[in-house]
């Protein structure tokens, strides 16, 4: 097997007496397209919150790319490339669409911290926010803040200040929810347009979309690894159908 | 297309032709109001701690109830110079008290700054007080409960002198200090570093996702508002010829907080309105009366609570918008 860009070793987490994640060995290749799927209350979220350090793990080890970052905090790794986006939108509600993909940029660019040219006049900044924003078709609302629009674009702004961290892992914790179906593919268009050396994890519970993305799928249960596979020997094992999946693959 | 969004975005620090409105009126107030140039430096120099109150809690969204510690730290370090090493040349002051107060800023900025919320205010709070009681119980440097009166500072620049009776030297110098110390928060605001604070402001959570050094830019802040703060103190003291230890007490830290809602915070320009009407209403109501003016001066700002939540200027706003909805 290659070295792989994300790796868990051992990886656990509790609250008291309750396992959140239970001994995780996961690996993510670079260039990789992974969903991680699973019942609510699997861990899946959890998980993504100890890959990125918002919550440190109780045991194990998180190595990108083999450094160990276990320790690293969570600034720190989006510097080294990881990049979110969240279950629930987590914007900046009061400012606009192109603030919003600016101030990731701007992050990014280590611009963010510049105390004398206004940011609106950071051209190099301001430009790459609006391909962005032009990517996820946002063009219209660029102006508007981001607290008047819809959720389902709200989405989009998520995903675009993700993109914006030009990460070399980008996890996306269940992207599509909230997006109007009529606008999905855009969410998929922007993901197809990745650099394909990215490694993108996806969270997602609409199994059209996880069999449309994945090459590759990790069923978690009970904050464990349950199964992984590529999409077809997921799709015909039969204890995954059992805990999981149940009619969803029937149909 | 974001084309027009990112013209708006570029344009937006732009100066706008009413931003010359305050400055022209403070000049206005220097020839029209000369008997009233004490209050009116009083004035200004309340604007300046409130500017930099605004820093930190408007843009950045720390909750502090101790800002006039650093106000207190400026004062009191113009001061103590002045009475015991004859450090009477006021700029040089000015530097000096920026200083102070920027590294006491920096040093409980960086302490302080890991907590939030109710502990965040009940430490700035109790900052505070350390300092009020270090400055009460240190009497031989600070003067201990009646301060330090009679303090003198050499003509600004050799040419302008501090006349204790009319105070227009000093109300043309707290105009200066005031238009110095707008202009630093105003560039800040805009940059990106300024940005970055309302970020943090607005979501935390996805400050640290986007790699911010979240809590470096809170310390960083906090200093430079400290900075700011201090420079009111040292105006204060330098125009008075005073100091003591009204000048960091919870009375003035609730005042200037007091103010920025009155006036709104987070726009600049809340603090210009806050501070005038906040002291033409004190100095008005006392004068009228003098036994019962705080009861005037509570129902006005209960008033404001009830009917302006953002301020005098959200109030401005709310209108607007009505107006435009017609």
């Amino acid at each position: 097997m290659s070295a792989a860009l994300l790796e868990t070793r051992g990886l656990c987490k509790s609250f008291g007496a309750l396992e959140v994640a239970r001994r995780i060995d996961f690996r993510l290749q670079a260039g990789a397209r992974h969903a991680l799927i699973g019942p609510n209350g699997a861990g899946k979220t959890t998980f993504v919150n100890l890959l990125t350090g918002v919550l440190a793990p109780s045991a194990g080890r998180v190595l990108l790319d083999g450094e160990d970052v276990t320790r690293l905090a969570q600034a720190r790794r989006v510097k080294r490339g990881i990049a979110r986006t969240f279950q629930i939108n987590q914007l900046f509600r009061g400012l606009t669409v192109l603030e919003n993909v600016c101030i990731a940029v701007a992050e990014r660019m280590r611009a963010g911290g510049g105390m004398l040219r206004p940011a609106g006049q950071r051209a190099e900044v301001v430009a790459e926010a609006a391909r962005l924003i032009a990517l996820l078709q946002l063009d219209a609302d660029a102006g508007r803040r981001v607290g008047e629009l819809p959720y389902g674009r709200q989405r989009l702004v998520e995903i675009a200040i993700a993109l914006g961290l030009q990460p070399r892992v980008l996890l996306l914790d269940e992207p599509a929810a909230g997006i109007p179906s009529a606008e999905s593919h855009i969410l998929l268009e922007a993901i197809g347009a990745l650099p394909a050396d990215i490694a993108v994890l996806i969270i997602e519970h609409d199994m059209d979309l996880v069999f449309r993305f994945a090459e590759r799928i990790t069923v978690m249960v009970g904050g464990a690894i349950f199964a992984e596979g590529r999409p077809a020997e997921i799709a015909a094992n039969r204890e995954v159908r059992a805990v999981y999946l149940g009619g969803a693959l029937d149909g | 297309m974001s084309s027009a969004a990112m013209h708006e975005l570029a344009m937006r620090h732009r100066l706008q032709w009413w931003e010359a409105l305050p400055w022209a009126a403070g000049l206005a107030a220097f020839f029209l109001f000369p008997n009233y140039l004490a209050f009116g430096t009083q004035v200004l120099v309340t604007i300046l701690f409130a500017l930099s109150l605004d820093l930190v809690l408007g843009y950045a969204g720390i909750v502090t109830l101790g800002h006039a510690a650093f106000f207190g730290a400026g004062a009191y370090a113009v001061g103590m110079l002045a009475a015991h090493a004859g450090w009477n040349e006021p700029l040089s002051g000015l530097v000096a008290a920026a200083l102070v107060a920027g590294l006491l800023g920096l040093v409980s900025g960086w302490i302080l700054l890991r907590t939030h919320g109710l502990t965040l205010l009940m430490l700035t709070l109790c900052t505070m007080a350390l300092l009020e009681q270090a400055a009460n119980m240190f009497s031989g440097w600070t003067g201990g409960f009646d301060g330090m009166p009679g303090l003198s500072f050499t003509p600004i620049l050799g040419l302008f002198e501090f006349d204790v009776l009319y105070f227009r030297t000093q109300y043309l110098y707290a105009l200066a200090a005031l238009l110095l110390g707008f202009a630093v928060v105003r560039v800040l605001v805009y940059s990106p570093f300024g940005r970055s604070l309302t970020g943090i402001r607005e979501n935390l959570l996805r400050m640290h996702a986007v790699g911010a050094p979240v809590r470096a830019r809170q310390v960083l802040v906090y200093a430079i508002s400290a900075a700011l703060a201090g420079v009111a103190g040292a105006v204060f003291v330098q125009a008075t010829g005073y100091v003591n230890l009204a000048v960091l007490g919870l009375e003035r830290a609730a005042g200037v907080l007091i103010i920025l809602i009155l006036g709104g915070y987070g726009r600049l320009y809340g603090a210009f309105v806050g501070a005038l009407v906040y002291m033409l209403l004190e100095h008005t109501l006392s004068k009228a009366y003098p036994t019962a003016w705080q009861l005037g001066l509570g129902l006005t700002l209960m008033l404001v609570a009830l009917f302006a939540r953002n301020g005098i200027f959200g109030l401005g706003d709310a209108l607007r918008r009505r107006w435009s909805a017609r």
